[in-house]
């Protein structure tokens, strides 16, 4: 029997913003993948501190349909901070700023995704000077425990080639 | 105390001023042009009318005043790089006298603080310098109180300009040249901005600071310098939606020295508006301790100069 029939149960931690509807949003992907909702613990009293709600929820699916799954969550923009036994326990948000537009944003981002194992969770473009000026752009990774300082680190590098600034968070001491 | 005050500007005007307050006699006050000087006690009202309508408080050199009499030199002549004369020379002077030294001018202590601390240990006199990093801020003086050695990292805004800039920036959605324009005209930025956006005058206090936090001597060179020159508007505002701001942070840890323009949240202590300051100091048993007051000023930093010369021994 191979593993892709073999249903398992598993549990995926995603942050919503609290508005009406997000959480029917965060719940059909799981639905039309197959997967078989058990329970959801939904954590109004505890907010994160960029006011999102955190949310667990439980499931039975095959592997496959929680891959599935996973992704069709990611491409609703939904933010998972944890799927099955994956814990994305770290998050690093940085402000790029310079050409981004002329220099191939998403392939900026993908370079930083592949180097670094991280997710890009969340991404802010701000171009008022329009594709040839100076942007900004505010990226919020999620890297596995440990990871954040390996990715910034290629942040960095990946800036230094595109002529880039990086604007880091200050890490230390206070909690960004 | 006597006191002869080197440096006529802001500062040392300030420490003349105040000096009587504070149970002090100036005997000499020297700008660059020249000098007054008198063991009795200067008049320091009527050097500084002078200044103001000749351009120097007196007719001696500056010389009479650094071999007149006098137990403590302020040294408040502006901040140099590289050899930072005539300051370094100054001090010299005055500890192969066997004379105390309060410094308000950073370069001596930011590009030769090995050679300033060894003439130290061979003269009687003793070397002071709270006013050099966060003005009015007592940060020296608490390092020295907690111990160095206790002391994990130091981070903060150490400049006023780069920070009234920022600030203006997040809470009007202005741009850089925008603000920076205002700042001048407010007299918050100088015509030449450069020493101050650009990080060097941040990163100066935290090569001080990494100086007296590890005992050994860094230099500019050492540390990692990035301003804010140019940064655009949009970059804070994509900040705000996350809840964080923007400042030019300086930090001393593990040895390293780094200035640049860093995320921070837009609630939290280091998100000082304006031209206030601030030191955040991680403490090896006491968690974190924040100074924040005015960093820069006249009179401000003339009463860190004028703490020193209270710590003196006679």
């Amino acid at each position: 029997m191979s593993d892709s029939t073999e249903v398992r149960s598993y549990t995926v931690r995603l942050e919503l913003v609290d508005r009406p509807g997000e959480l029917l949003r965060a719940l059909s992907p799981i639905a039309e993948h197959g997967g078989n909702l058990l329970s959801i613990f939904h954590e109004r009293g505890n907010v994160t501190p960029r006011g999102h709600i955190p949310v667990e929820v439980d499931m039975e699916a095959t592997p496959e349909q929680f891959d599935g799954i996973v992704d069709a969550l990611r491409d609703e923009g939904i933010n998972v901070i944890q799927a099955g036994a994956e814990q994305y326990t770290e998050e690093l948000t940085v402000v790029l700023v310079g050409h981004l537009v002329n220099t191939d944003l998403s392939n900026t981002l993908e370079r930083i995704q592949s180097a670094t194992g991280a997710n890009v969770d969340d991404l802010s473009l701000s171009a008022p000077e329009g594709d040839e000026g100076i942007s900004s752009a505010r990226v919020r990774l999620s890297t596995n425990a440990g990871g954040a300082e390996s990715a910034l680190e290629t942040i960095r590098a990946v800036a230094d080639d595109k002529d880039l600034r990086v604007i880091e968070p200050l890490t230390a001491g206070e909690t960004a | 105390m006597r006191l002869a005050v080197v440096g006529a500007g802001a500062v040392g005007s300030s420490v003349a001023e105040l000096a009587g307050e504070y149970g002090h006699t100036v005997t000499a006050l020297a700008d660059s042009g020249g000098a007054v000087v008198d063991p009795d006690g200067i008049d320091v009202d009527g050097a500084l009318e002078r200044k103001d309508a000749e351009g120097t408080v007196g007719t001696a050199s500056v010389a009479d005043a650094l071999a007149g009499a006098y137990d403590v030199l302020v040294e408040a002549t502006p901040t140099t790089l590289g050899d930072a004369e005539p300051g370094f020379g100054n001090v010299k002077t005055a500890l192969e006298r066997d004379r105390h030294v309060v410094l308000a001018n950073k370069g001596p202590v930011a590009e030769r603080y090995g050679e300033v601390r060894e003439l130290e240990r061979e003269s009687a006199g003793e070397v002071y310098l709270e006013a050099t990093v966060g003005g009015a801020m007592p940060v020296l003086s608490t390092i020295a109180d907690f111990g160095a050695e206790h002391i994990e990292a130091a981070r903060g805004v150490l400049n006023g300009t780069a920070n009234f800039v920022l600030s203006r920036m997040a809470a009007e959605g202005l741009d850089y040249e925008h603000v920076l324009a205002e700042a001048q005209d407010l007299g918050v930025a100088e015509a030449d901005p450069s020493f101050d956006v650009e990080g060097t005058d941040a990163a100066l206090k935290c090569v001080i600071l990494a100086n007296v936090l590890y005992d050994r001597e860094y230099t500019l060179s050492d540390a990692a310098v990035e301003g804010i020159r140019d940064l655009p508007g949009s970059a804070l505002e994509l900040a705000a939606e996350d809840g964080r701001t923007i400042r030019l942070i300086g930090e001393v840890q593990d040895g390293a020295i780094r200035v640049g323009p860093r995320l921070i949240p837009e609630h939290g202590a280091l998100a000082v508006t304006g031209t206030r300051n601030i030191v955040e100091l991680e403490t090896e048993h006491a968690g974190l301790l924040d100074i924040s007051g005015r960093g820069a000023g006249g009179p401000e930093t003339a009463t860190a100069v004028l703490a020193d010369i209270g710590r003196l021994s006679e």
